[in-house]
């Protein structure tokens, strides 16, 4: 067998299987999408954004209103208070302390915390605040769900901020400017996109969550905007009426797994539009 | 000098037993060099011999890397700028720099010229409109750029950047433009535009240009600086130091021999 030939195999066998383990990979994702798609579209009507959730044993099959209000609430408020301090430190690390140890430290805890199992921070915010106000409550979820974000958007923020280069940087310190100005006039400005990317995946991570809210906002049969009571959520409510006995609670519960995918989906998409029209 | 004395020159920065340190490295050694107010000062020499190091004290770059330090005298004006009490922010409004790359904001081009303006000088809409103007039809770049002021400032071609970069130095109205090898990213065309334009801007401006180009010090400055491992070898007008160098190296480097 000549050298050439021998390459050209080789080369068929490794693109065989790297495409083998795509397939494989996509199949399961496909898969994941096309259930959701089937039974979820059935369970979807009007009803499902203006009904309560059903109280067991009612003769109406009820809809999601409360819960999808409720995660719409909690995934936002904790998004809003989760950014900031996400930003915030990610310019730290990235301007100020990127050879410090302070920066060390922090970006190591960050990591910490990035990887740290979701029901871990439901249980800490069990622990700090629900036991001690002796309430579950929107606000003990959205708190949650903000402990979440910060990880996620502390990383991208640096990683983007990284991604400018230090020529300019020198470019506007040599017109004089000071440290302040040239990050929030240029450094900021020249990783927006990817900031925001960061952003918006974070909130799709959020918006799935179930373990920290399961300890913290619990859930609530009612329509209930107060942040200091109980609040519904899709999650925990697609965890409850998945495990039920009735039919028409599963097929509820489809329908929100549908709602939550699509959400997640069209965030993923909006992500990569957003960081391509960038570049 | 006796050249300052029959020519009527002024010296706008001077280099007085100058020495810088990377860390331990001894980057430049005991430098003394005048240059001269509204001329056209080149840096040559190979790789690594401090030629960008020595361009990027005149506006205290290096304050930005703590393990960079200077000592001995750096004038501009009579005044010490390496003293204590020296306002970077302010000698970087009257030391303007031009980088290897284009270096636009991610901002409009209008945005561009008007963000320097703004670091140093409050001023009314219509004082800017006509400072912005100013800077790109000095820079060269008004007639490509007038009816698109608006649009990013990336988005204009690698040596419309440069000029926009240099238009955006001179917007602040600074005494001393220095150019670190302003042309080495770009293609023939672009060079040659911005050679012209260094030797316009030289009748306002002190202007110092590092470059790897030989020709290109020998086309646009008045004096050259050749430098060697940290060392000035040799420094005085261009066409003496081209065509009657008094010091071997300088005559081995320019003629190809080394280098």
């Amino acid at each position: 067998m000549d050298l050439h030939r021998r390459r050209y195999l080789v080369n068929r066998i490794a693109l065989t299987l790297s495409l083998a383990a795509m397939a494989f990979g996509l199949v399961w994702l496909l898969w994941i999408l096309w259930t959701t798609f089937r039974l979820g579209v059935s369970g979807l009507s009007l009803d499902l954004f203006t009904k309560m959730t059903p109280p067991p044993g009612a003769s109406e099959p009820g809809g999601l209103a409360n819960a999808i209000a409720g995660s719409l609430v909690m995934v936002g408020l904790g998004t809003l208070v989760g950014t900031p301090v996400g930003i915030l430190a990610g310019v730290y690390l990235a301007e100020y302390g990127r050879f410090n140890w302070l920066g060390s430290v922090t970006r190591f805890i960050n990591d910490v915390l990035l990887s740290a199992p979701s029901i871990v921070i439901g249980l800490f915010v069990y622990a700090v605040y629900v036991a001690q106000v002796g309430s579950f409550s929107g606000l003990a979820g959205a708190l949650s769900l903000a402990l979440i974000v910060v990880p996620v958007v502390v990383r991208t923020t640096e990683n983007m901020l990284l991604l400018v280069p230090d020529s300019l940087r020198e470019a506007v310190y040599a017109l004089g400017a000071h440290k302040w100005q040239v990050i929030m006039k240029v450094t900021i400005r020249a990783s927006k996109a990817g900031i925001l990317t960061g952003i918006l995946l974070a909130v799709a991570r959020i918006a799935g969550e179930t373990a920290p809210l399961l300890f913290t906002a619990l859930s609530n049969q009612f329509w209930s905007m107060d942040l200091g009571k109980p609040m519904a959520n899709l999650p925990v409510t697609i965890f409850k009426f998945a495990m039920s006995p009735f039919t028409d609670w599963q097929s509820l519960a489809w329908a929100g797994v549908f709602l939550i995918t699509l959400g997640v989906l069209a965030i993923n998409v909006a992500a990569r539009v957003l960081f391509r029209e960038k570049r | 000098m006796d050249d300052a004395a029959t020519e009527n020159l002024v010296t706008e920065v001077a280099f007085r037993n100058f020495n810088f340190h990377y860390g331990k490295f001894h980057a430049l050694k005991n430098i003394n060099l005048e240059i001269y107010r509204r001329k056209v000062t080149a840096f040559i020499g190979p790789s690594g011999c401090g030629k960008s190091t020595l361009l990027r004290t005149i506006n205290r770059m290096y304050d930005l890397y703590p393990e960079q330090r200077a000592d001995g005298e750096l004038l501009l004006g009579g005044r010490n700028i390496l003293d204590r009490g020296v306002d970077i922010y302010d000698l970087r409004a009257k030391v303007g720099m031009v980088f290897q790359k284009p270096t636009p904001f991610p901002m409009s081009i209008y945005e561009n010229i008007a963000f320097g303006v703004r670091l140093h000088e409050r001023l009314t809409r219509g004082q800017m409109d006509e400072r912005v103007e100013w800077a790109l039809r000095k820079a060269a770049l008004w007639n490509e750029v007038k009816d698109i002021l608006p649009r990013s400032g990336m988005s204009l071609s690698g040596g419309q950047q440069q000029r926009l970069c240099i238009a955006r130095g001179i917007a602040v109205k600074p005494q001393v433009l220095l150019l670190d090898e302003p042309t080495s990213a770009l293609d023939p065309i672009s060079t040659l535009k911005i050679e012209e334009l260094i030797t316009d801007l030289a009748d306002e401006f002190t202007i110092v240009i590092v470059t790897h180009n030989m020709q290109q010090a020998a086309r646009v400055s008045d004096y050259t600086a050749y430098m060697y491992l940290g060392d000035m070898v040799e420094y005085g007008k261009t066409d003496q130091l081209f065509l009657k160098p008094t010091k071997k190296e300088t005559e081995d480097y320019i003629t190809g021999r080394f280098g």
